[in-house]
């Protein structure tokens, strides 16, 4: 089986954010950066499927400056077989259609089986890269896994919907699959296969960006406001929690 | 301008939270007409044409003939925006629909400023607005953001669709959501764990917090796939809507689905190391510090009282 997974570096959502210049993104300086989280069960899950059928190629795929090879470093370590650099220093900007463009550009010729990304990356969080690579594909793609069987050819995926319900669902291939939270328990990756990973290929290729127009602007980016009326309290914890308690009289009911 | 409301229809029933698009497009006071593959006798109360595929025909989703469904009706009516829900649904056909149309798509709209959609970024941390650049855009709003119509009224005139398509994907059934235990929507105070608890055994301190307060415990997502906590604890859009006089959050940094879970609570007091964690969006109070000391501290102290 030939197997795609696409990845994205995105920073640690814990980091102290400030705002670029342009006033369009987050400054991108001075960050932790990462596996984007729902690409870690999308790794995860090709690795365990080509530790079922044995016979499998995976192959990652990321788009972004140099320094996305750290991210893909670590997808060779849990399992994958060869990583796909798209260098685009400019890919943090590109709406989602672009960098599904991209990847369609890539993929077009290559008979992927099964293509794995997340339902959404946590910094853009468009959740449209993946069903829109399909669509530019022209197969078939199912959103939101939540658990992924493999039984002679047929895939067996359940969707998570709303409120904990589970749609079945069987696909064939060749399919795009976005995985969500929870789809599996990723590995990290043992010191052993860290080593055996830097001998693996890393091939970086230019990107094709192809023809496709500027849909959307972005007029304002900016922090929320806190809750008005909100207090934070900052401190030494004993006086904190006496503090806390005096609130939870004073203004709910539940202390009576 | 037009504007074309996507609702939804699942295991026989017409999806209540359609009057959250007539909410939205009462806001924008547009020509609005609905568009649903769904049953002819269970119809949205909406006062408007009404593009209807009959369920007992097309099946249940089925994205290639959504699809298709969609785009005749779109192709017809000319819409200048496809509003959909940011749901199992909506974030999964909408891409389709951008893609056809060579539309702009905005996913998550939480607000509308002066006429410009407002979408999270960084699990919410960050907002950004985006201006549509296409003639047409497909926009998914998020749960919730734009109230609900209070009492629908209306019959729609019914224009009943047909397509000849068929899809590759086959749904062949449903599984429900497991709930045999606690039903945290009765509970009046809650404390939940969230990945900030850092491993299995600081539970065990929120559980603590929980019972000194006289309430129950809940968590967060990436808590209960790890297994730390049974999915009837849950809170947020694939968990509980939860509406206790206190919610206690303790280690959650308040994404837009965790938040859409809690945040009509009467009280709300986060407990976090990080002070620009989203939770502080609707937080009474927010308690910076570490909750594996504080909590310990504070339940002692609620227990001495
Ligand atoms: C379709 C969909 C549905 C979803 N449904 C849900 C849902 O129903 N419920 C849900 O909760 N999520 C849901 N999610 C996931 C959601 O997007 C977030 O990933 C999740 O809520 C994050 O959980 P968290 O806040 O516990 O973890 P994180 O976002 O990792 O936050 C951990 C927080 O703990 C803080 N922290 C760390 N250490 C400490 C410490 N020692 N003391 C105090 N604070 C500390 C950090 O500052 C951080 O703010 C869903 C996502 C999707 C895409
Ligand atoms: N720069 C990128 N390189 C490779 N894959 C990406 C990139 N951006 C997004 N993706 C994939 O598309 C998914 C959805 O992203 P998004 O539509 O931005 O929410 C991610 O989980 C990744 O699998």
């Amino acid at each position: 089986m030939n197997i795609l997974i696409c990845i994205k570096q995105v920073p640690d959502m814990e980091s102290k954010f400030k705002i670029n210049a342009e006033k369009n993104w987050y400054d991108r300086t001075d960050l932790a950066w990462r596996m984007n989280e729902y690409d870690e069960y999308a790794v995860e899950q090709a690795v365990r499927l080509k530790e079922q059928v044995g016979d499998a190629d995976l192959t990652v795929l990321c788009i972004g400056g140099d320094q996305v090879k750290e991210t893909m470093k670590k997808a060779l370590a849990m399992g994958c077989d060869r990583g796909v650099h798209i260098a685009d220093n400019d890919a943090y900007k590109r709406e989602p259609i672009e960098i599904a463009s991209m990847i369609a550009g890539f993929a077009k010729d290559k008979n992927f089986d099964i293509i794995f990304t997340g339902m959404q990356s946590q910094d853009r969080g468009s959740a449209q890269v993946g069903v829109m690579l399909a669509e530019l594909l022209a197969i078939a793609a199912v959103t939101t896994i939540v658990s992924f069987a493999f039984d002679n050819g047929t895939i067996s995926v359940k969707r998570e919907l709303e409120g904990g319900t589970k749609a079945l669902v069987s696909a064939t291939m060749p399919v795009v699959l976005t995985c969500q939270l929870g789809l599996n328990t990723p590995r990290y990756p043992t010191l052993p296969n860290i080593m055996k990973a830097k001998k693996k290929e890393l091939l970086t290729i230019a990107p094709d960006v192809g023809s496709s127009a500027i849909s959307q602007e972005t007029a304002a980016f900016y922090f929320p406001e806190k809750k008005s009326g909100g207090l934070v309290l900052e401190g030494e914890l004993p006086d904190l929690a006496e503090k806390l308690i005096h609130l939870l009289k004073e203004k709910t009911g539940v202390l009576a | 301008m037009k504007t074309l409301l996507v609702a939804e229809f699942r295991e026989g029933k017409l999806r209540e939270k359609y009057s959250q698009l007539i909410a939205f497009a009462k806001g924008l006071q547009t020509e609005t007409s609905m568009f649903l593959v769904g049953s002819p006798t269970d119809l949205p109360q909406f006062s408007g044409t009404l593009f209807l595929a009959d369920v007992a025909k097309y099946g249940e989703y089925n994205p290639t003939v959504h699809k298709q469904l969609l785009l005749d009706v779109i192709a017809k009516e000319q819409p200048e925006m496809i509003v959909f829900h940011h749901s199992s649904y909506g974030w999964d056909l909408a891409p389709r629909i951008a893609v056809a149309l060579k539309a702009a798509q905005i996913s998550e709209v939480i607000a509308i400023e002066d006429g410009v959609p407002v979408i999270p970024v960084c699990n919410a941390k960050l907002r950004r607005k985006i201006t549509s650049k296409t003639a047409q855009t497909v926009l998914t709003l998020q749960a919730g953001a734009f109230g609900m119509e209070e009492d629908p009224t209306g019959t729609p005139t019914v224009i009943q669709i047909d397509t000849g398509v068929t899809g590759k994907v086959q749904c062949s059934g449903y599984e429900a959501a497991k709930l045999e235990g606690v039903d945290l929507t009765k509970s009046e105070i809650i404390v939940s764990a969230g990945r900030g608890v850092g491993k299995p055994e600081n539970i065990a301190i929120v559980q603590a917090l929980a019972k000194a307060l006289g309430g129950d415990y809940g968590a967060s997502r990436p808590v209960v796939d790890a297994g730390w906590v049974d999915h009837d604890r849950q809170v947020g859009t694939t968990g509980r809507t939860v509406t206790p006089k206190l919610y206690v959050a303790c280690g959650i940094s308040g994404a837009i689905q965790h938040l859409a879970g809690m945040k009509k609570s009467d009280f709300i007091v986060a407990i976090n190391t990080d002070k620009d964690a989203p939770i502080g969006e609707v937080a009474d109070v927010f308690v910076v510090a570490d909750l594996k000391q504080f909590l310990p501290i504070l339940t002692e102290k609620l227990l001495a009282r």
